[in-house]
């Protein structure tokens, strides 16, 4: 077998050497050596990053499944499978995450026997957990047809309706309990992120991101792999994405008018900087672009749209768990590279274990596999794309 | 009944013998290198603060309603009947939700350890259960930091701010502070003066009704939703049977 060099994958081995160098120091010289949390910054880019924005970008698994499984839209059937293998891997490399940032990690277990269920991290832990299982179950019939496996497929299609709803049950749950969980410091983080709605800002936010993701990733698939890009589904889920992101819109307008805040969010300050950038991306520059037909009608716009999208609620997790506690504590707290590093690792196996399941696994529907290649579409090439493509060879 | 500390700044010294007797309690390091250390840390618990020439002390505020013991996910805090706050090691995973949580910053983290403990002042509570003062206000020279049952040194600062209300600032800071906290502090400036929070920011509603008010609904929320969510399902599943069933007839119908 010839393993043949690309930049791409260069890449990806530089990311993974100084990821596991990260790792040791994490390990070896403790979370004050890897990190620049501190007593007054106890969460840092791993909280901020990896949990509450790889939780919101595996959103797109619960959506699909609920839009095609609840409402019967039909025509989406075909991203069910990849936007479950999405939030498998989002979640199990949340968990991967934990272990980084966790001070005893090797106690995790006792979240099964010590439980507060007054904790919002005890509801956010079985969350992860149940949900987690709910996920290998959904995404096991992959490795069955694989292996042509029939009595398993018909045991999973037996218990399929009580999988979605349970998986949706505690999407619900867990989305809005990252939320949940900042509602205990009102007098730390600041007024234009506390709110008492955050719960229902997380969800709502996670459904728009869920449709978002889902754009980007068949659209990046499709380049990738080379497959053909189905305008139908794309076409169905920009149409979702402009009403999620209005709902979104019109929450947070609602939540800062009956705050009283209008006034406040218009001035120039540091906090009001990088509202302005996360509506920016989240709302006016979507909702503008999927305002169009021309827009919603066109895989390349789309994925702009999208992308916009996932990058707005990206600055907003990151605004909520960061940004909006720096005024309190009077510093900025500046990741250490060894954070980014063990982050990027992270996304990099994300992006490894994807193209690895692709490859391996029906992921995909069969009988798009594109053999006229022709019909795809083109679109611009793309950074991450030659990762997805190369990086698990 | 529980116990609690009474702290009146006007009365302190700043001789910083109760941060020495609180290391020594602990089994923390205590020499001049951490006397001269104005800040809490995992290897200090308790603080002496000077400024213009007047003293103020940090220490855990033992909240009635601790936000710490409400945040753990495994319970590693919790409020003892006799007063403190306590934290058992062996449960913690070290999530940290108890320092972001904390109002007054008062768990700190081992971030050197490779098997890191969260630390905090946790009122001597083997002492108190024994019946005795804590370590600094049983050192304390001047009685400043004054250990007692809570209703009485709630009394006794009200007293003492009748008496001298040219000294005192004619507040008790603690006695509603985020519902109640198990150390009062009297005292001629603002304790904000100090990186106490302002009261007026922390408010009087103890910590854990914020999340309380969500996780209430939970036990209602999963039946009631997990209802919508297969009531759906079946609908949905029942209008692609029916149609199914129709279109079979159909067929029969035609073929006749």
């Amino acid at each position: 077998m010839k393993i043949k060099l690309t930049f791409w994958k260069a890449v990806f081995i530089v990311i993974m050497t100084l990821g596991l160098y990260s790792s040791f120091i994490r390990y070896f010289r403790g979370l004050g050596a890897v990190s620049n949390m501190s007593d007054q910054f106890p969460w840092g880019l791993w909280i901020g990053f990896d949990c509450l924005c790889g939780v919101m970008l595996a959103a797109g698994g619960f959506c699909i499944v609920g839009a095609v499984y609840l409402f019967n839209v039909e025509r989406l059937h075909s991203v069910v499978r990849p936007a479950v293998l999405t939030a498998f891997l989002g979640y199990v490399l949340f968990i991967v995450g934990l272990l980084f940032d966790l001070g005893r990690p090797w106690y995790i277990w006792h979240q099964l026997i010590y439980m507060n269920p007054h904790s919002v991290m005890f509801e956010v832990g079985m969350c992860v957990m149940t949900y987690t299982t709910v996920l290998f179950f959904e995404f096991l019939p992959n490795v069955f047809e694989r292996f042509n496996l029939q009595a398993p497929i018909r045991w999973i299609r037996k218990i399929y309706p009580v999988l979605i709803v349970l998986g949706i049950l505690l999407s619900t749950l867990h989305q809005s309990s990252l939320g949940s969980l900042y509602l205990i410091m009102p007098s730390k983080l600041h007024p234009f992120w506390y709110t008492p709605a955050l719960p229902f800002l997380f969800f709502a936010s996670a459904v728009a991101v869920g449709l978002a993701m889902t754009i980007f990733e068949s659209t990046q698939s499709a380049k990738a792999f080379g497959r053909h890009l189905e305008l139908p589904v794309l076409v169905t889920l920009g149409g979702a994405l402009l009403v999620a992101l209005w709902v979104n819109a019109l929450l947070r307008f609602e939540d800062y008018f009956h705050r009283g805040l209008l006034t406040q969010i218009v001035k120039p300050s540091y906090e009001s900087y990088f509202l302005w950038l996360e509506l920016t991306l989240t709302f006016v520059i979507p909702i503008t672009m999927l305002s169009f037909k021309k827009v919603r009608l066109s895989p390349q716009l789309l994925y702009l749209a999208s992308i916009s999208t996932v990058l707005g609620f990206i600055t907003n997790r990151l605004n909520v768990s960061l940004i909006g506690f720096e005024t309190y504590v009077g510093h900025h707290y500046v990741p250490k590279w060894t954070e980014f590093s063990i982050t990027l690792m992270i996304i990099a196996m994300g992006f490894a274990l994807f193209s690895v399941a692709v490859k391996y696994l029906p992921i995909f529907p069969q009988e798009q596999r594109a053999v006229n290649r022709p019909r795809r579409i083109e679109t611009e090439p793309l950074v991450g794309t030659a990762v997805l493509t190369h990086a698990g060879d | 009944m529980s116990k609690a500390l009474l702290y009146d700044a006007t009365m302190c010294i700043g001789c910083k013998q109760c941060e020495a007797a609180c290391a020594q309690q602990n089994k923390l390091p205590y020499d001049d290198r951490v006397a001269a250390e104005s800040v809490q840390s995992e290897h200090k618990y308790t603080v002496v603060m000077t400024k213009n020439d007047k003293f103020m002390r940090r220490l855990c505020m033992h909240c009635e309603h601790p936000a710490c013991a409400s945040a753990c996910p495994v319970g590693a805090f919790h409020k003892t009947k006799e007063g403190p706050v306590v934290y058992d090691v062996w449960k913690c995973i070290g999530c940290r939700y108890c320092m972001v949580a904390c109002a007054f910053n008062q768990p700190k983290y081992e971030w050197g350890s490779l098997n890191p403990r969260v630390r905090k002042c946790i009122m001597c509570p083997d002492r108190v259960v024994a019946g005795k003062q804590t370590a600094c206000a049983e050192i304390c020279p001047t009685g400043a930091t004054k250990f007692g049952d809570r209703e009485d040194l709630v009394k006794e600062a009200q007293e003492r701010i009748r008496q001298n209300p040219t000294t005192y600032l004619p507040r008790i800071y603690g006695l509603n502070e985020v519902g109640g906290t198990s150390v009062l502090i009297l005292s001629s400036t603002k304790v904000e003066e100090y990186r106490y929070p302002a009261s007026e920011k922390i408010g009087n509603t103890p910590m854990p009704e914020y999340t309380g008010r969500v996780m209430s609904w939970i036990p209602d929320f999963i039946p009631a939703w997990s209802l919508v969510l297969g009531g759906i399902y079946w609908i949905s599943h029942r209008r692609e049977e029916v149609a199914e069933a129709e279109a079979e007839e159909k067929k029969n119908g035609s073929a006749r």
